[in-house]
């Protein structure tokens, strides 16, 4: 366990989620968290978040995100459907700029000018959308930007056998690497989607729910997947995912995202599915009488 | 194998998602899934019934159907066709499509007269800057449609317009013809029996190989079947974009070079909206979707000799003109239903 000394931070506001007035609640959103929590850092995180921000039109998505990622770390994202974590992700992965903040990938402050740039410096992610293309094969879709190419054409035999022979170590069941994707399960669309990103030989791995939509096995194949990658040890993982129990499982640490906001962030060995159930119930519930009060 | 793990779902406690098919109406599935890939079989079926057909109804001899004379000619109905057929392909592959070429086609021509006639260009130069014209145009529907965000079908209809108001206006709608010191060039690009279908042919395999083997190709698809995972994956869907409008202007160009030469006429009214119609036609009968994401280059040289042999077929059996057009867009509106409902069938069973 490389979790960061201050990951267990004090944050015993949140923990008691009852404990403030309406009125502020309402205003914010986020009731008893300071606006501006600066993350406690390490010196062997490989990425940090700075006041990240971000909106879209009317919509605030981020307010002032400060995460960070320590060598070897698997950190879990949780958070309701809405709070923001997608766009986090998409974020550090350089598929959309923040409109505020700074992105620090192994102590140096980067602009991420696209995916392709957060790619070189090691950066890659399994979207929740899987981002493969129906039309296109198996091994086309492992590869996809990232051809093997013997000039000016493919080299599709060797993408086909790196394919097959990776998805076979990794245990995927799919027919053939030639099928057309649009012909898989969605676990298997997934597992496929989660193998590119780790083939790629990423050092900072971003997950969003790379466990929805899968079968018992594939799940099991994902999450040994990760603790093998964990054992490696040179891999750091962010990952999204709606069961607390499969993300205390594997993470070291959580951060619990609730309107564009880190609200929590505990070892995972300092908290339980229980405290998690608690507080995403209990902001659920205050979020309902705000409602009501106001109607 | 989708199957196997469709049903482990129940170990999650997840319903199955859909009854278990039976075996023979899985039986016909994978047979109709056999036929849909293999559409451009199907076609080159029909161009070859549709060949037997015209040679034998037709009279014997130089001047049949199938004559040494005909041929030539045929050629050249499929040339053209096929040419932008190859730009619509790519174009309609990335989920766009371009109403232009047709009137790139008509200008740049006149352009190339302009050039060589009053600015006194050499005629290679005058012919480069003419394709470099619709490279030009090709950008501008680029520029309209990727950067700006309006739909295809409205960008290439406005530059279409604009370019056959400037052909109208520059050429005060009269004819002229090539100038003679280019004729010389004229008789390698389209002036010259088969000249055309052998530019058609070459572009086509260039096309092809582009599209299957190289990673442009693998981006085109890529951006039209999944246009958001594509920019996720890290492809530049603008570049791919803008880049298969550009080869569509340039295309649209040559191919109106080739029309003057072949015809020894600039004619103002040459081109226009039936190059584009008949090369979205033959690509839409080769098996391209019109939303994008599938296509092949072969298709559309099948659909493009389908719709040569069809036109040129009636008129050598003496058909006249006017119930063609009926016999076409029945062809079409097949060949689409048939498009459609086999892309229909082949999903059924399967899990979105």
């Amino acid at each position: 366990m490389t979790g960061p000394t201050a990951g267990d931070s004090d944050f015993s506001d949140s923990s008691d989620p009852f404990a403030t007035d309406a009125s502020s609640s309402a205003s914010s959103g986020i009731p008893s968290i300071g606006k501006s929590f600066t993350a406690p850092t390490a010196a062997n995180d490989v990425l940090q978040a700075q006041h990240l921000s971000k909106r879209f039109g009317a919509v605030t998505a981020l307010v002032d995100i400060n995460l960070h990622l320590a060598q070897g770390e698997i950190l879990g994202l949780i958070g309701d459907n809405g709070a923001g974590k997608s766009t986090l992700l998409k974020i550090l992965c350089g598929f959309q700029p923040p409109d505020t903040g700074q992105i620090v990938v192994n102590g140096q402050e980067v602009a991420l000018k696209s995916v392709d740039h957060a790619r070189s410096l090691g950066i890659d992610c399994v979207y929740q959308d899987l981002a493969l293309v129906n039309q296109l094969s198996v091994y086309h879709n492992m590869f996809l930007n990232r051809e093997k190419v013997r000039w000016p054409v493919l080299n599709n035999r060797a993408m086909r056998r790196a394919a097959r022979e990776y998805l076979n170590e990794m245990g995927v069941n799919i027919p053939s690497v030639d099928t057309e994707v649009s012909n898989l399960s969605g676990g298997q669309r997934q597992a496929i989607a989660v193998a590119r990103a780790v083939y790629s030989d990423a050092k900072i791995l971003l997950l969003d729910e790379p466990l929805a939509a899968m079968g018992a096995k594939e799940v099991a194949l994902i999450l040994d997947l990760i603790r093998d990658l964990k054992r490696r040890g040179d891999v750091s993982i962010i990952v999204i995912a709606h069961n607390y129990g499969q993300v205390l499982e594997i993470c070291d640490r959580v951060n619990l995202l609730q309107h564009g906001q880190i609200t929590l962030d505990k070892l995972s060995s300092d908290t339980s599915v229980q405290e998690l159930n608690d507080i995403v119930v209990a902001e659920y519930r205050r979020a309902m009488q705000d409602r009501q009060r106001s109607a | 194998m989708s199957d196997t793990a469709q049903r482990a779902d129940p170990a999650l406690g997840l319903p199955p998602p859909g009854r278990p098919t039976p075996p023979a109406l899985a039986a016909l599935r994978r047979g109709l899934a056999f036929a849909g890939k293999q559409r451009e079989a199907t076609v080159l079926v029909v161009v070859v019934l549709l060949i037997v057909y015209f040679g034998f109804i037709s009279s014997a001899g130089r001047g049949s159907f199938l004559g040494s004379v005909n041929l030539v000619n045929l050629s050249q109905v499929a040339a053209p066709i096929m040419i932008i057929a190859v730009a619509e392909v790519m174009l309609l592959i990335c989920g766009e499509i371009d109403l232009s070429p047709g009137f790139v086609y008509s200008f740049a021509p006149f352009l190339m007269y302009f050039l060589i006639t009053y600015h006194h260009f050499p005629v290679i130069a005058a012919i480069i800057v003419s394709l470099l014209m619709g490279l030009f145009v090709g950008w501008v529907n680029g520029f309209l449609t990727v950067t700006l965000g309006l739909p295809s079908f409205i960008t290439t209809l406005g530059t279409g317009f604009a370019l056959e108001g400037i052909t109208l206006s520059t050429s005060n709608a009269t004819q002229a013809s090539p100038p003679t010191n280019s004729l010389y060039i004229g008789s390698f690009l389209g002036n010259n029996g088969y000249a055309e279908i052998i530019w058609a042919v070459v572009l086509v395999a260039i096309f092809h190989v582009i599209l299957v083997r190289t990673r442009w190709g693998l981006h085109t698809v890529a951006a039209g079947s999944n246009q958001l995972g594509a920019r996720e994956a890290g492809i530049n869907v603008a570049r791919i974009k803008y880049g298969n409008f550009m080869v569509s202007g340039v295309l649209g160009a040559f191919v109106g070079i080739q029309i003057a030469f072949q015809t020894n006429v600039i004619d103002p009214s040459a081109g226009g909206y039936q190059p584009m119609f008949y090369a979205v036609a033959a690509a839409v009968i080769g098996g391209t979707a019109m939303l994008g994401g599938s296509g092949t280059i072969i298709g559309a040289l099948l659909g493009s000799v389908m719709l040569a042999v069809l036109t040129n077929g009636f008129q050598v059996i003496g058909i006249s003109a006017y119930p063609l057009d009926i016999i076409f867009g029945g062809a079409i509106l097949i060949a689409m239903i048939a498009n459609i409902q086999l892309t229909r069938l082949r999903s059924a069973g399967r899990r979105r």
